[in-house]
């Protein structure tokens, strides 16, 4: 998608005086639309309850708790598939087997070493101009000024930036995802094997997203997907 | 990317014109033709002129000429006189490299001292190959003679050695710095890359000049990283060398011969795999090899070693070639060159590498407007911290979770496989689904304790000494401990028992702990580690 399909339209400029009416008729058939597939990028069904409408673009999300990792896989999982690109930034021990089976496209995702300190906001300021999702991990201590700026340009660009990890964000984001508890089941023992995770989920946003939803998971499910609980 | 201009090295090259007719015994006088797969390889200079050239099928050139001399290629024949020429330059310096039979080229920094100038150097060059030439491929035959090219890098130089046309000389001197003067008047066909020049053509820019006075940032938008080199060939800053450097040596590809070989025929597959062996491991560090070194060594000690060097990046099949054609001039080349006994030792060692700028998608159309853009963030990244720094998954297959999916640096073969092939055969001792989110690449030691606060061990059958208590994180007594709350496992691997060096034996165990945590303890070598956490 182009960068200029996700601007905010504004309503169309007021018509000249003694326009006739069919030409402003025709000029409000013709101007651009922003449809909300395109302001948001798709996500797992799952977690439509939390997200409702999906994953808006141009936003800041952190993830944290313990489960952070699954449930930032889960969150882009759908968008990797419909064609966005990921990249994950300073963060190698991300399991990538775990991807695959949250559903990702791995076709679509990037590991990027984690930068130093002193190029780490122009090497995410380069992804996020050109990436839907950026998944930053070990966050080094990033300003504010940094991160509102880097808050701009996803706005910009419709680009998702994505904290993983609890790490202290020094900005307002719009949308908070934590895991508040979980509890796994499967090993008896000895016997058997770790089967799936039962989690809380809460999101908390402002804006749009205001309002604060919780929902149960399976995160990960028995297959390594995560599986709503009802 | 380098924006300080940089002027390569003064090469010299010898050309040997119509070296595939030359070596069958076709002088340029009578109308010949050889022919590779049914098309029009190389053509003598009366063929020529009757408008026969290269990639014309057999009929339409007799058609034109009905007493045409058509005769095979004979690759190896080629390379075996080739090499008598190579040998004989080694008196004038060490460091030939050879292009392909018939062209190769030499720096010029250290024998210009000891010639005494350019000019001298050229036409002893000129001297001891026309007596090379005399040796093995007799006088009688009026073969074309050499040419030689000195200019600021290979590529000017190839030229000027083609420029030389005027009856009686033999070489074209290039001055120091007049090489992007000589390099503009030139048609933008030497670049030999029909997608670009066409273009060009049509836009109107027929000269390399009129391309090279094209802003560099312009090209690189609408030519990308291919027209980028040629604009640099055609600016006379030679083709990659901001970015060259010599190659570590733990890259070499080596086969040990036993029994050892004197024959070229034996060695076919040995030389193929060595070639893919080298390049799959450039590419795993997201290089590509821009010089290689050939080095054998005989039964009876001797030692033989060639630098071939080609324009770009050499792909597996390409330094394949190479290899062979390397083998049949040392095995089967004449007595002067021959080795007294056969070859013990084949190794192909990178000389200079270049980051691998490969695999580019197709220009038009393939990949989405995204995929594009991504691409394009990527490679900023790739500039901001260096080639390796951005990597993709790739499906490797194994046991545990670390060595399933690896990573390769970017950018990649679009074709890479990033889950398990159909028909995928089953890896017994696989760990069963869900994998964990977060597979530890550091080493995280820790303890498995029974109730006694006891290392627990696990016998040579695979069973653990005691029930798991508490996990330790650390190895420290004063490190938190934490209370194991559920287990599974063991679950035993005895990988690769055969290679000493990559034999592994390990117990893997799931824990769940107090705080709720599940991990993957792994035990090797008498030591836990936390392999996984499923985060």
């Amino acid at each position: 998608m182009s960068p200029s399909a996700v601007l905010p339209v504004g309503e169309p400029a007021t018509p000249l005086k003694g326009c006739p009416p069919v030409l402003v008729e025709a000029g409000h058939r013709i101007r651009p639309t922003v449809l909300a597939i395109n302001s948001t990028l798709p996500v797992t069904p799952v977690l439509t309850g939390l997200l409702p409408g999906g994953l808006r673009r141009g936003t800041t999300v952190t993830v944290s708790g313990v489960g952070a990792r699954s449930l930032a896989l889960a969150l882009i999982s759908v968008a990797t598939v419909s064609g966005s690109w990921a990249a994950v930034v300073g963060d190698h021990d991300l399991g990538l087997v775990a991807a695959l089976e949250a559903g990702v496209d791995l076709r679509r995702l990037v590991v990027v070493d984690s930068p130093s300190p002193t190029t780490w906001g122009e090497v995410v300021a380069a992804l996020v101009g050109t990436l839907d999702l950026v998944l930053i991990a070990s966050t080094p201590r990033v300003s504010g000024t940094v991160a509102r700026r880097l808050a701009t340009r996803c706005r910009q660009r419709g680009s998702v930036l994505i904290q993983v990890g609890d790490d202290r964000w020094p900005d307002r984001c719009d949308l908070r995802l934590m895991v508040v508890a979980g509890t796994w089941s499967g090993p008896q023992s000895g016997r058997g094997h770790l089967r799936s995770r039962r989690v809380e989920v809460t999101a908390e946003g402002r804006g749009v997203m205001a309002g604060k939803r919780r929902a149960e998971l399976l995160l990960p499910g028995p297959d390594g997907a995560p599986v709503a609980v009802r | 990317m380098d924006d300080t201009p940089t002027i390569p090295d003064r090469t010299l090259v010898v050309w040997c014109p119509d070296w595939p007719l030359t070596v069958l015994g076709v002088g340029s006088e009578e109308p010949a033709v050889v022919l590779d797969k049914g098309r029009v390889w190389a053509s003598s200079v009366s063929a020529r002129a009757i408008g026969i050239g290269w990639g014309q099928r057999r009929r339409d050139t007799q058609a034109r000429c009905p007493d045409l001399i058509v005769l095979e290629r004979d690759e190896a024949l080629e390379a075996r006189r080739f090499e008598s020429v190579v040998s004989a330059l080694g008196d004038i310096t060490p460091q030939v490299k050879v292009r392909r039979p018939g062209i190769c080229a030499f720096n010029v920094r250290g024998p210009r001292r000891l010639f005494n100038g350019e000019a001298h150097l050229a036409e002893c060059t000129a001297t001891v190959v026309v007596e090379a030439l005399a040796e093995t491929l007799g006088a009688e035959v009026g073969y074309p003679e050499p040419r030689l090219g000195v200019a600021d890098g290979l590529f000017a130089a190839g030229l000027a050695a083609r420029s030389v046309t005027q009856a009686g000389l033999r070489s074209l001197i290039v001055p120091p710095g007049n090489t992007t003067a000589f390099l503009a008047t030139q048609p933008v066909v030497v670049l030999d890359r029909p997608e670009l020049t066409d273009v060009l053509i049509q836009l109107g820019m027929t000269t390399l000049g009129a391309f090279a006075a094209l802003p560099v940032g312009d090209v690189i938008g609408r030519f990308g990283a291919e027209g980028l080199t040629s604009h640099r060939l055609a600016a006379g800053l030679g083709d990659y060398p901001p970015v060259c450097r010599p190659a570590s040596d733990d890259l070499a590809a080596v086969i040990d011969l036993d029994p050892p070989v004197d024959r070229v025929d034996q060695m076919v597959f040995a030389v193929r795999s060595l070639a893919d062996d080298l390049h799959g491991r450039l590419l795993s560090r997201g290089l590509a090899c821009t010089r290689v070194v050939i080095e054998a060594e005989t039964a009876h000690g001797e030692r033989l070693e060639r630098y071939w060097q080609d324009e770009g990046a050499m792909d597996s099949l390409a330094m394949a070639d190479r290899v062979r054609w390397q083998l049949e001039g040392w095995l089967h080349g004449s007595p002067a060159t021959r080795p007294t006994a056969g070859l013990v030792r084949l190794a192909l060692v990178p000389d200079e590498v270049v980051p691998a700028t490969g695999y580019q998608a197709t220009f038009w159309g393939g990949a989405s407007a995204a995929d594009e853009r991504a691409a394009r963030g990527l490679n900023r990244v790739v500039g901001l911290l260096g080639p390796g720094a951005v990597q993709v998954p790739v499906w490797k297959g194994g046991r545990d979770p670390a060595d399933r999916l690896g990573l390769i640096p970017f950018p990649v073969p679009p074709s890479r496989p990033v889950m398990p092939p159909n028909g995928d055969p089953p890896w017994p001792g696989l760990l069963p689904n869900p994998a964990p989110a977060a597979v530890h690449t550091g080493v995280v030691p820790v303890e498995v304790l029974d109730a006694h606060n006891l290392v627990v061990g696990v016998d040579g059958r695979g069973e653990l000494s005691a029930l798991p208590v508490g996990l330790r994180l650390g190895t420290q007594s004063t490190d938190l401990v934490l209370d194991i709350t559920a287990w599974a496992g063991p679950w035993p691997v005895d990988e690769q028992w055969w290679d000493p060096d990559r034999h592994s034996r390990r117990v893997r165990l799931q824990v769940v702990t107090g705080d709720g945590t599940a991990r993957l303890i792994v035990l090797e070598g008498g030591c836990w580690r936390v392999g996984a956490t499923y985060d």
